[in-house]
């Protein structure tokens, strides 16, 4: 919106809008540059924004604890050795409160999860004019700066976290285990269709509202953002109550980012911590 | 908003990110965690220790101490004794050796006393010769009354 007069819808619609490369209609590839575009390349497209920060933002998680990790001694722990640590051990005690098998995959699962969704939540505190502006002087139509507002990247980690469930489900139970279980309760051999059914509902029901919820509450935070922003062109008045406003949500938005991705992460070691469960 | 491939690549991501964190990441900082546990712990019992070896050694050196002052005590009470005796010892040595002096002396005087009666014996019969010369030389000759005065001589 540098040059050209947007209305309040296109403005929303602009800041929703991921930057997505795939198949363009005349038969090329390249980025879409509408949001038309963007839904006609269909499946087979990548949504270059959420995948670059999260992506980037997960290698800054790994290098920073990987760092810390190299760097470690026995002696006084300081500066980012000593959060490292903390977050280790607050990761370390949540896993022992909610799991409790034994598995050296739940621990480090449940630590990347949490620091790489609380780092993709935290980008809903940029300004939400700074990146896109940004990448419009640089020529790119659109970007969106928080992957977790991004269905793509919340399915996407609910995915990776169910098919975690799956295995283990199958590993812990064995095949035939984890299908009794599904076929055979809660109603016993009788009600096989209907347990089948439920058990369905509660096996799929877990990866949608892992993601749905991390999604919604992301999405709904960044459009609050947006709708405050507009009233930044409303004159001075609307201009400082907008800036009050963005202060205050601002504020509270730090709450539920790390709320959020807390939430995911209990989920994530609850989940898992069934899927070992041999007995229902 | 489209769910498109992004699906994928972020699970594809997500797997990588846990399976690096699982293998580079968790492992070391959990393991310095543990040791620094340990090491505390450590720290920790052998703090123990020390004070409970302080209190054995307090206890073990107060026991020395009065066993030092009963052994003070005992040694002191013999000195106390050994002086006694001692001082006994001298007194009776002393006593011993006045009496010999004394009784040496007293034969010393003794002798002394015999001696000077020689003396003397010899002496007076010569004075008393020499007396009875004179008187006799007048009205006496010596040679004889010689037998008398052996006589007299041999009395004495």
């Amino acid at each position: 919106m540098a040059t050209e007069v947007l209305t309040s819808s296109e403005y929303i619609r602009h800041h929703l809008q991921n930057l997505t490369y795939g198949h363009l209609p005349d038969g090329s590839w390249g980025v879409a540059h509408s949001a038309a575009q963007a839904k006609a390349m269909g499946f087979w497209a990548i949504n270059l924004d959420t995948i670059g920060v999260s992506i980037v933002l997960g290698l800054l998680f790994l290098l920073m604890f990987r760092g810390a990790a190299k760097s470690l001694h026995t002696g006084v722990p300081t500066g980012f050795q000593n959060f490292a640590e903390w977050a280790v051990e607050f990761i370390d005690d949540s896993v022992r409160g909610s799991f409790s098998g034994r598995s050296p995959l739940v621990a480090p699962l449940a630590l990347t999860v949490f620091v790489w969704i609380f780092l993709m939540n935290l980008m809903d505190l940029l300004p939400v004019d700074w990146i896109p502006h940004l990448a419009m002087a640089m020529g790119i139509p659109f970007f969106k700066v928080v992957p977790s507002a991004d269905p793509n990247a919340t399915f996407g980690m609910a995915i990776g976290v169910f098919l975690l469930v799956l295995f283990y489900s199958v590993k812990m139970k064995g095949p035939g285990g984890f299908a009794s279980e599904l076929a055979f309760h809660p109603f016993g051999k009788l009600g096989l269709p209907a347990n089948i059914f439920f058990e369905g509902i509660n096996l799929i029901a877990k990866p949608v509202s892992l993601a749905l919820r991390l999604f919604g509450n992301m999405y709904a935070g960044e459009m609050i953002f947006i709708l405050i922003a507009l009233m930044f062109g409303g004159g001075i008045g609307m201009a400082v109550f907008g800036g009050a406003l963005q202060w205050v949500w601002a504020v509270f938005h730090i709450l539920i980012i790390t709320l959020q991705a807390f939430i995911f992460m209990t989920l994530t070691i609850v989940y898992l911590d069934m899927a070992h469960q041999t007995d229902h | 908003m489209n769910i498109n491939a992004t699906l994928i690549g972020e699970s594809i991501t997500f797997f990588i990110f846990v399976w690096f964190c699982m293998k580079y990441v968790w492992p070391p900082i959990m393991n310095s965690l543990n040791e620094r546990k340990k090491l505390i712990a450590d720290g920790l019992a052998a703090g123990d220790r020390g004070r409970h070896e302080l209190e054995l050694a307090s206890k073990s050196a107060s026991q020395h101490l009065l066993e030092a002052k009963q052994k003070s005590g005992e040694i002191m009470a013999a000195a106390d004794k050994r002086a006694a005796q001692i001082i006994d010892e001298a007194k009776q040595t002393a006593k011993v050796e006045a009496d010999r002096i004394f009784a040496s002396a007293q034969a010393n005087v003794a002798q002394e006393v015999a001696r000077a009666r020689e003396t003397l014996r010899s002496h007076v019969a010569e004075l008393a010769v020499a007396g009875a010369e004179k008187i006799l030389r007048r009205e006496i000759n010596s040679k004889t009354h010689a037998d008398l005065l052996t006589a007299i001589q041999n009395e004495l």
